[in-house]
């Protein structure tokens, strides 16, 4: 240490010199401020953000999974429930009667998005799940799955490997 | 006084050794993820170079690119927490909120990346989860400047700073024979003045075609962790300038339909396409019998893989060797004789993460 630094008085006037200079650029540039007001303010999600999982639907408003199992066999977690049942009209693809995703299992790690072969699960709503009070309001079915919209990127049909979201 | 000391760990062990037997060789990246959560872009990195190296796989040039500047900007968000958290230690507040601002952004364009800050899932056996978003190398390039200039308001709070050099000079310190003699690797050892960095001691990816240095300490105390720190953070931006001008273009992922999975264009589009989908998800990545171990270099030190494989789809063993754990394993020689205060600080910067200690 030489004469400067060990009086110590130089290098707080520096400090003090470096925080005084961010409080008077944060003070005129108070929008580009990094904090939000949140919940009011909320920041937009990416186009990529893995958040809840919707099932997506046909034209005619069915599901386009065919309960093939591969999400619930891809799913490190096995959170994945599925029960299949007879395709409509009959003889055509299974259908899942029952799909349930284990919210407090799942770890969003968007393998079953990955292993998906017909686009039927994304996780594009840019959701988080919200809070509940009991285990079984985090099992989601089918209905809680299709209830909200891809409201982030409204067709990304490849994810995985497109790059182009 | 401390006279002496015994570290209690265990408290977040999750057995990731033995859960990543159960399923196959792709449901373990989403637990690497939680080993060093600072950085976990670099155990995914370091997880699926393992696995590769069973196969003779060639992975693109944009791929590796990819990889590696995940792993820098991964360095760099590691190397903020840990000198971010030891000031505030310390008592020195500023330098925190300066450095979790730098990562919250490095932290966003991560999000971008991959759909997720902290458990990232971001590589495969054999590439990546997907390629840059369009203009994102232009916002991390973009971002390289404020992070310089990051550095230097940090600079100038703490390094010549008289309480804070106080504070950590001759604390925690350690002989390069001793370090050496207990594992270290990393920043922590090259503090003690050994220029050992594997990127330079044994080059994988593409780091032997690009400009660092390894930045060394004298004493191997606080004060010197720290500045090598500092220091390797400037030359990861420095490695991430020069990765991102010479960023090639073309595939990210390895062409090999037993190990990555087809686009999904063949998926939806062709009967081959679906078959093997359906064969890779079904039975997983089927690596040949044998062991491997590949080490990288994390941001604590060296982070190693060591995989069995049986020859089915499920790995028969993975066992990890953590850079933290010499790390806490040398505590009771770092503090002893030392004050109690000087435990925050030595405990602090030699940057233990529990989820990689305690798996």
């Amino acid at each position: 240490m030489d004469f400067k630094e060990r009086i110590y008085l130089w290098e707080i006037v520096k400090g003090l010199w470096i925080t005084l200079r961010h409080l008077v650029y944060n003070l005129f540039h108070q929008r580009s401020m990094p904090t939000l007001h949140y919940p009011e303010e909320q920041r937009p999600m990416p186009a990529r953000y893995r958040g809840r999982h919707r099932l997506t639907q046909r034209d005619d408003g069915s599901l386009k999974c065919t309960a093939c199992m591969l999400c619930a066999t891809a799913c490190p977690a096995k959170c994945i429930y599925i029960e299949a049942q007879e395709g409509l009209p009959e003889g055509t693809e299974k259908r899942p009667q029952v799909y349930n995703i284990d919210m407090l299992k799942c770890v969003y790690c968007s393998l079953c998005v990955e292993a998906c072969p017909c686009d039927a699960i994304r996780m594009d709503t840019g959701l988080m799940p919200p809070p509940a009070d009991s285990r079984e309001k985090f099992i989601y079915r089918i209905e809680e799955l299709t209830k909200y919209p891809a409201i982030k990127h409204p067709n990304p049909p490849f994810l995985h490997r497109c790059g182009k979201l | 006084m401390i006279v002496s000391c015994l570290p209690e760990i265990g408290y977040l062990h999750r057995a990731f050794e033995k859960s990543s037997e159960k399923g196959s060789y792709t449901e373990v990246i989403p637990y690497t993820d939680r080993l060093n959560y600072c950085s976990a872009m670099m155990n995914n990195v370091g997880y699926c170079m393992a696995v590769e190296k069973f196969f003779d796989l060639t992975i693109p040039e944009r791929g590796i690119y990819v990889r590696m500047i995940v792993s820098e900007m991964s360095r760099i968000m590691d190397h903020l927490v840990c000198i971010g958290t030891n000031a505030v230690d310390l008592g020195a507040l500023t330098n925190f909120w300066y450095f979790f601002q730098a990562r919250e952004e490095l932290y966003d364009l991560i999000e971008s990346l991959c759909g997720a800050r902290l458990t990232t899932t971001y590589t495969r056996i054999g590439g990546v989860m997907a390629d840059l978003p369009e203009g994102w190398a232009g916002r991390l390039e973009a971002l390289l400047a404020k992070l310089y200039k990051v550095l230097e308001d940090v600079d100038g709070l703490l390094t010549k700073n008289r309480i804070f050099i106080d504070r950590t000079r001759g604390v925690g310190g350690i002989s390069a024979e001793d370090a050496i003699g207990y594992g270290f690797t990393g920043p922590c050892l090259r503090a003690c003045g050994v220029a050992h960095d594997l990127r330079k001691a044994n080059p994988y990816m593409f780091y032997d075609r690009f400009q660092f240095d390894v930045p060394t300490g004298e004493r191997g105390d606080v004060y010197d962790r720290y500045l090598v720190r500092m220091a390797e953070m400037r030359q990861s931006l420095r490695l991430l300038e020069q990765l991102l001008a010479t960023l090639p273009g073309g595939p990210v992922n390895a062409d090999n339909p037993l190990v990555v999975l087809p686009p999904k264009e063949k998926v939806y589009g062709s009967i081959e396409g679906l078959i093997s989908q359906f064969e890779l998800i079904i039975k997983g990545v089927q690596p040949p019998a044998g062991e491997v171990y590949v080490a990288t270099e994390a941001a604590n030190g060296e982070l190693g893989f060591y995989i069995v494989s049986d020859g089915t789809g499920r790995p028969y063993r993975v066992r990890v060797r953590p850079p933290c754990f010499p790390l806490m394993s040398s505590m009771p020689h770092l503090v002893k004789g030392q004050m109690l205060a000087d435990m925050v600080a030595t405990l602090g910067s030699i940057n233990i993460i529990a989820g990689e200690l305690d798996r």
